[in-house]
């Protein structure tokens, strides 16, 4: 079967083949072949291990969540939009916290967008005109595969004409793999991100006097080549990743190199897009954003949505032990969060929706099996840059999708709340 | 759902059908309006509207309701949904200042009697997102318009003038985004902006196409009427918010001036408030409201809705990304930028319009000039929500229009520039209440070729709003107040026959249609190697780009001068 829509990473790649019956794919990358294979199963719906059906695995969920104060539900990024808009009017429901991925990932790119915006655009515009494009902190040979091929250093597009048109510079604090296909690698100190964009931002405005000889092990010689090099490119991008949002400065990072785009744009065009993790992380921020106003962290238990990413991010309203009960879909917490958050996690009814076993399987008191996604279930999800694909079913199954499982879930609960 | 309803003793304007405030009873079925003689009076539902308006439903054929714009600023300003409107109970919690969420979008919509909405600027690698979230806005009917002034491919067939291909080519997207009309903004200004630069002039050249804005335009429109698509081309002409760019919103209405269309206009053009200014700086900026509005009535062709703006916060939110990026450096605020391969681009930046701004108390008169001197058949109300206000200010805007003391009040409050620099405190004009219902209901409904729409003739959608208004006897003038909360606070606001409020207070959720056109027996072969060509420098694959009909909640399709729902 010819464009399957790969449901790994936020590359989102629509072009794979893949034959259900065989189940063999083609040009798919290692993580998506991967994902694209006969894997070990949740098989069935259980609750404390004992096997049930879907629809008493999904009644004791609904008991479970109308009767907590304030259940957490968490997950949400390897999912499609239909499920989580569900998810998003279940946590309104039961005035309980809706959280995703990103507050462990991406979030603090949130927070320097709601401080100062993002200069930003689709994966096309790298491939079709981009001659310069840096990599910062991020690596994507190892995490999103496909995407230099596809999107950002050998895409061949309208005005550029592949690897050979373009200028590949990879800013890191190792030499990963993905520093080989650059044209330059330029290895910085761990934690000086930074200080790095304020030196360039000073460079830029033309006040290099201010910058000392050195910044972050880069000499200011090659800081003020580096910004040279930003003027005169026609059409430049920044690709970064955890290495700019988990390091030292976080958000800071993240504001500091937006604000060197803002300038870079009264010069030239620059764009700045981050390289999102899983394949609807997106999606999970923003049909959040349209059905509550707030992308992540936000609270229902007053009836209406709050959001404080302090307060009501997943790991610390764990940590905080701010909720009785979890509701995790197409996520795997307690191989991830810090251990206090999955001691909580472990004294709560867990209710877990999954295609496949993880850690979290462990401490759920209800299992519920699902169709995976872009295989066995259709829906939509956004790409890192948000450009919206309908994943597609392919296979069929006696597993209900992810939105199914919610619908009834929602519907259950409105009966048990007598609505 | 639908009940059979009787609407009693109500005082009806319905200028489309020449109803000029008649004690009349209205009666529904099936979501329609119905002659008397096919009801049984004793199952239908009474509703006894005694000494109040009875009007057709609202009409707002241009806010960004959906889509990627909207939910990027959304994510970008958490600051705009602490204001909470209604909690959660068996309906959702809606919040928002003047973003709204999508719930709170149809809510509030519904709360002020309007029942259609247009998303009017999607791009339509983005389309299903739009459609996503037109799905999750509950009550109103609605539609999506894709754009297309800055497309690669437009710009091709412009150059080449082969309309034949440009034709096919809109039916193919209109198809493929499940679309409405043709929508442009800022023709060759946002393909410029890739290479950080705009046009300036209808005859720029956009750089790297042997195009200009004009023959974009014109294409556009010449391919859009042999279509006879219902709508017209909706423009958001170049140099938006540029002192002095009245000029080029004249030359531009011109560019048409040989066209005509029984059913309607040729060319709609978009929130004109920011496009008639005189003046060379903002330090001279003043009203070409007057020059606008003598060529639109004399026109006949051209129509407008106002964009007024409405004081305190708002966020711009356009495909104009260059404009977005001088208002981000003129305002000092944070920026959205987002280029679509390919396609076109867009912009998002909050502002704060103060009246005691002279250039803001400037752009507030101008919107009210042009919906005071334009003839009601040819303007509508619009904020361009959310870009000059909230559309949930239309009563505020209504109110103004229709009194004079009201506007004078308003303005001791605004910087008084705007009395030099504008005609507004000279205009005595003062809607009545069938001017301000042909604005808001007629006036939109036939620009957007919706002919069930805007209207309480027999056959037209039982989409109605009954307001605490006594037209015998109002005095519009002096009850200015009156007049605001009234419209904001329907007794009945009536969707496809369903009541939806009562008394200013939500009863239930409904699902309105998504209204597409459908000209698939207008795709022709001979674009088939262009997209082809077109798709080797998309990021997508042809086959995984658009919206299936059946990933929509409630679609119709309008074919030809035919409506129907898609389950017929």
């Amino acid at each position: 079967m010819e464009n399957v829509i790969c449901t790994f990473c936020g590359s989102v790649c629509d072009d794979v083949m893949f034959d259900p019956a065989s189940f063999k794919g083609d040009r798919f990358c290692p993580l998506g072949e991967a994902k694209f294979s006969k894997k070990k199963r949740i098989e069935h719906p259980t609750i404390n291990g004992e096997k049930v059906s879907y629809e008493e695995a999904i009644e004791k969920a609904a008991k479970i969540l109308v009767n907590a104060k304030k259940p957490l539900l968490y997950g949400w990024a390897s999912t499609v939009n239909e499920a989580i808009r569900l998810g998003v009017i279940l946590a309104e429901k039961v005035g309980g916290v809706y959280d995703h991925c990103a507050s462990v990932c991406h979030a603090p790119s949130i927070l320097a967008i709601i401080e100062d915006g993002l200069p930003t655009g689709t994966l096309g515009q790298i491939k079709n005109r981009a001659d310069l494009v840096i990599l910062w902190g991020c690596n994507p040979v190892e995490a999103h595969p496909r995407h230099p091929y596809r999107y950002s250093v050998m895409a061949k597009g309208l005005f550029t004409k592949g690897r050979k048109s373009r200028k590949i510079i990879v800013v890191d604090v190792r030499k990963t793999v993905s520093a080989l296909m650059a044209s330059e690698f330029i290895q910085i100190k761990p934690g000086y991100d930074y200080a790095i964009f304020s030196a360039l931002r000073s460079i830029l405005k033309g006040e290099e006097e201010v910058v000392p000889d050195e910044v972050g092990g880069v000499s200011k010689e090659k800081l003020i080549e580096l910004v040279e090099e930003m003027k005169n490119a026609k059409y430049g991008v920044i690709l970064f990743g955890l290495g700019l949002t988990h390091s030292r400065g976080r958000d800071r990072n993240i504001k500091n190199v937006v604000r060197l785009v803002q300038e870079l744009n009264r010069h030239t065009r620059w764009i700045l897009q981050p390289m999102r993790g899983h394949y609807n992380v997106v999606g999970a921020g923003e049909v959040a954003a349209w059905e509550c106003g707030f992308n992540y962290a936000v609270d229902f238990s007053r009836g209406y949505p709050r959001f404080s990413p302090s307060e009501f991010t997943a790991v610390e309203a764990l940590l905080r032990k701010d909720c009785d009960a979890a509701l995790i879909v197409a996520s795997d917490p307690a191989a991830h969060f810090p251990k206090a958050a999955v001691e909580h996690l472990k004294k709560i009814p867990v209710i877990q929706i999954d295609p496949f076993p993880n850690v979290t399987t462990l401490v759920a008191d209800v299992v519920i099996s699902s169709a995976i996604c872009g295989i066995e279930a259709e829906g939509t999800v956004y790409r890192m840059d948000g450009v919206p694909l309908r994943v597609k079913k392919v296979v069929d199954t006696e597993y209900w999708s992810d939105e199914k499982i919610l619908k009834t879930m929602l519907e259950k609960v409105k009966s048990l709340k007598g609505e | 759902m639908h009940h059979m309803l009787h609407i009693k003793n109500g005082i009806v304007i319905d200028p489309k059908n020449g109803i000029k405030a008649e004690k009349m009873d209205i009666f529904v079925k099936d979501g329609k309006i119905v002659d008397e003689s096919e009801v049984n009076k004793s199952d239908c539902k009474v509703i006894d509207a005694s000494n109040k308006l009875v009007v057709a439903g609202g009409v707002d054929l241009h806010a960004h309701i959906a889509g990627g714009k909207i939910t990027m600023g959304r994510i970008m300003r958490p600051e705009e949904f602490r204001i909470v409107r209604s909690t959660a109970n068996k309906l959702r919690a809606t919040v928002g200042r003047t973003l709204l969420t999508s719930p709170a979008i149809g809510y509030e919509y519904a709360k002020m009697g309007y029942t259609t909405a247009i998303e009017p600027a999607t791009p339509s690698l983005f389309a299903l997102h739009t459609h996503e979230e037109l799905d999750s806005i509950p009550v109103v009917d609605k539609a999506a318009l894709p754009l297309f002034g800055n497309w690669h491919l437009v710009f091709k067939y412009a150059a080449e003038n082969d309309i034949e291909k440009l034709k096919s080519f809109i039916a193919w997207v209109l198809e493929r985004t499940k679309g409405y009309g043709i929508k442009i903004v800022n023709p060759g200004g946002v393909e410029a902006w890739m290479y950080a630069d705009n046009v300036h002039s209808l005859d720029d050249t956009v750089p790297g196409f042997d195009v200009t804005p004009r023959d974009v335009i014109l294409s556009l429109v010449k391919a859009n009427e042999e279509l006879n698509l219902p709508h017209s081309v909706h423009l958001h002409c170049n140099n938006l918010g540029v002192p002095g760019n009245y000029e080029t919103t004249l030359e531009t209405m011109k560019l048409v001036s040989s066209f005509s269309n029984d059913k309607r206009q040729i060319l709609h053009i978009t929130h004109v408030q920011f496009n008639a200014y005189t003046g060379s700086s903002w330090k001279d900026i003043g009203s070409g409201a007057d020059e606008i509005a003598k060529y639109v009535n004399s026109a006949g062709n051209i129509t407008i809705d106002m964009g007024q703006i409405v004081f305190g916060h708002a966020t711009t939110m356009t495909a104009d990304s260059p404009f977005q990026f001088a208002l981000h450096r003129l305002v000092h605020m944070k920026w959205i930028n987002k280029d679509v391969e390919l396609e076109t681009g867009s912009g998002i930046v909050p502002i704060v319009y103060r009246p005691k701004n002279p250039v803001n108390s400037v752009q507030w008169a101008i919107g009210l000039e042009l919906g005071l001197l334009i003839d009601p058949d040819k303007v509508t109300v619009s904020t361009d929500y959310p870009n000059a206000g909230p559309f949930t200010s239309y009563p505020y805007i209504m109110a103004l229009l229709m009194s004079k003391k009201m506007r004078e009040k308003e303005m001791e409050n605004a910087h008084s520039y705007l009395q030099k620099a504008t005609n507004l405190p000279s205009i005595d004009t003062e809607r009545t209440l069938e001017e301000i219902i042909q604005m808001t209901r007629v006036t939109p409904a036939r620009i957007l070729g919706m002919e069930n729409k805007g209207h309480l003739g027999i056959g037209a959608d039982a989409d109605i709003a009954i307001f605490d208004l006594n037209p015998e006897t109002l005095d519009p003038s002096n009850d200015y107040e009156l007049i605001q909360k009234a419209f904001g606070s329907p007794a009945y606001t009536i969707k496809s026959g369903v009541v939806i409020v009562k008394d200013g207070v939500l009863q239930c959720e409904y699902w309105g249609r998504t209204f597409w056109v459908d000209l698939k027996d207008k795709v022709t072969e001979s674009i088939e190697s262009d997209l082809d060509e077109y798709f080797n420098y998309y990021t997508i694959e042809r086959s995984n780009y658009g919206v299936e009909e059946r990933w929509i909640r409630n679609p119709a399709r309008v074919g030809g001068a035919r409506w129907y729902n898609a389950e017929d």
